[in-house]
């Protein structure tokens, strides 16, 4: 094993902090330092699209770690700098303003970037929502007069949580995506649908299999909308969220392979030294024989213990059963694994129109995930499912133990 | 090893208990965790902490005791 006595991590989200102490937890000594382009310490990004937005939580609920857990891992903080190259022959990191930072080891962990709508940005009322700061910022836009006016444009689990907190400030709100029911890309057709439902029974205009054309504006604040079907909408308040992409442009010519994300191989290493967490990781997870980049909460934890055990010599490869959730209204969705569009699916506990049931997956002839709706003690147990992957055929009877003869099957696609 | 586990920032992930069964458990009702030992003993304290590692709303506190 040949351990580095100077380790650098880019990026200080939960990726980026999870390495770092992972790193002194497994006892690892040397030379430590933490580069984070925001000013705020380490914090938790999921509650901004929900408490943080919604105004029943302040920023120091979400802080990752305090002020003395940060000095205890006894590392070189460097936050509110941003890297911008990165020479791996010379194995340093190019920081803005010049200076350098050299190491024997680098985790990269910079996240992804908000996609941004061509023409729309430079006008006051259209937010992106990413970081605590355009969380707060969006928050009080909302907040900026009465019946604010809100279009959502996006309707992922980004653009679905701000609508659903807009929703519960009292707020007109519109959400537009240019698929036929939100959150097709995450869960399919049929799920997504119920996902679509939910929204218009709590009082969302949903604008469906529609995009924006143009905006409207007067004295350089949104106004409007215009679809590109023609429909017209007043709108105060834009939020657009239409997905992310990996914060990679700051590793331009630094030979490693940038394609969705920075490429690594089975054990997150993506050239000698050098190593990807969380979001910007693009790695082949030997489980479900692909590669994938997620953008899960979970996934950047595991991700970056297994890369600092990585750093640490151990050579394992990253293999791991990938689980998200979202709040959104009274449902508490959740899911293990992976979600093709062509998957079967097959209710396995409660009944789809229930409001609380789990379906599973099938893709290929094996069980690939499992999806639970306000049912997360019965998702737990038919997660191994998903850890066994075990055969399609294998499930179908099993629903009759829970609920007899009621097992159903459906294309997604 | 002194646990400690805020329900009201629990998002029912189950994490904790797939990681430490014998000391966290789920609500049936809305899967919001619960600590079934406050003083877990000594083998079990790794996975505890892990428990609290891979927690997505950082709802375990761990401290000597």
């Amino acid at each position: 094993m040949n351990t580095p006595g100077n380790v650098v991590v880019v990026g200080a989200s939960v990726a980026g902090l999870t390495a770092a102490v992972t790193l002194r937890t497994l006892g690892y000594d040397g030379r430590l330092t933490l580069i984070g382009d925001e000013p705020h310490t380490p914090y938790n990004r999921p509650p901004l699209s929900k408490q943080i937005l919604a105004g029943t939580w302040e920023p120091d609920r979400i802080k990752l770690r305090t002020d003395e857990e940060l000095s205890d891992l006894d590392a070189r903080l460097l936050f509110g700098r941003s890297a911008i190259g990165l020479d791996t022959a010379a194995r340093r990191v190019v920081l803005e303003g010049g200076d350098s930072v050299s190491y024997d080891a680098l985790v990269i962990a910079t996240g992804v970037t908000p996609n941004s709508l061509p023409g729309a940005h430079h006008l006051a009322g259209v937010h992106l929502l990413r970081t605590l700061d355009d969380a707060l910022a969006l928050r009080a836009d909302l907040r900026h007069k009465p019946d604010v006016k809100v279009a959502v444009v996006g309707a992922g689990f980004l653009g679905s949580e701000a609508a659903v907190a807009a929703r519960r400030m009292g707020l007109d709100v519109t959400m537009i995506d240019p698929r036929p029911v939100p959150m097709r890309r995450q869960f399919g057709d049929r799920i997504a649908g119920l996902v679509g439902r939910l929204h218009t029974k709590n009082g969302v205009s949903m604008r469906c299999g529609t995009g924006v054309r143009r905006f409207f504006e007067s004295g350089g604040r949104v106004t409007g909308l215009e679809l590109t079907d023609g429909t017209l909408l007043d709108a105060d308040v834009v939020v657009v969220a239409i997905g992310a992409a990996p914060a990679i442009g700051w590793l331009a010519g630094s030979g490693l392979e940038l394609g969705n994300g920075v490429e690594c191989d089975p054990t997150c290493r993506a050239a000698p030294g050098v190593y990807a967490a969380g979001d910007v990781a693009s790695w082949h997870n030997d489980h479900f024989g692909c590669r994938m980049r997620l953008e899960h909460r979970l996934n950047a934890t595991e991700q970056a213990q297994a890369v600092a055990r990585n750093v640490l010599g151990e050579g394992q490869p990253f293999a791991p059963v990938p689980y998200f959730w979202t709040d959104q209204y009274d449902a508490h969705i959740q899911a293990y694994g992976i979600f093709p569009s062509d998957a079967e699916l097959a209710v396995l506990h409660g009944e789809l129109e229930g409001g609380h049931f789990v379906v599973a997956y099938g893709h290929r002839g094996v069980v690939v995930g499992v999806l639970g709706w306000n049912s997360p003690c019965e998702l737990r147990k038919l997660r191994q499912l998903v850890v066994d992957r075990a055969p399609w055929t294998s499930i179908l009877p099993t629903p009759r133990a829970v609920w007899p003869g009621r097992h159903l099957s459906a294309s997604l696609r | 090893m002194q646990v400690t586990l805020h329900q009201d920032k629990c998002v029912a992930s189950g994490q904790c208990v797939l990681a430490a069964q014998d000391v966290f458990d789920q609500r049936d009702l809305d899967g919001v965790a619960v600590l079934l030992d406050e003083r877990p003993p000594a083998e079990l304290h790794d996975d505890v902490r892990q428990a609290a590692a891979v927690c997505p709303a950082l709802a375990i506190a761990l401290a000597d005791a």
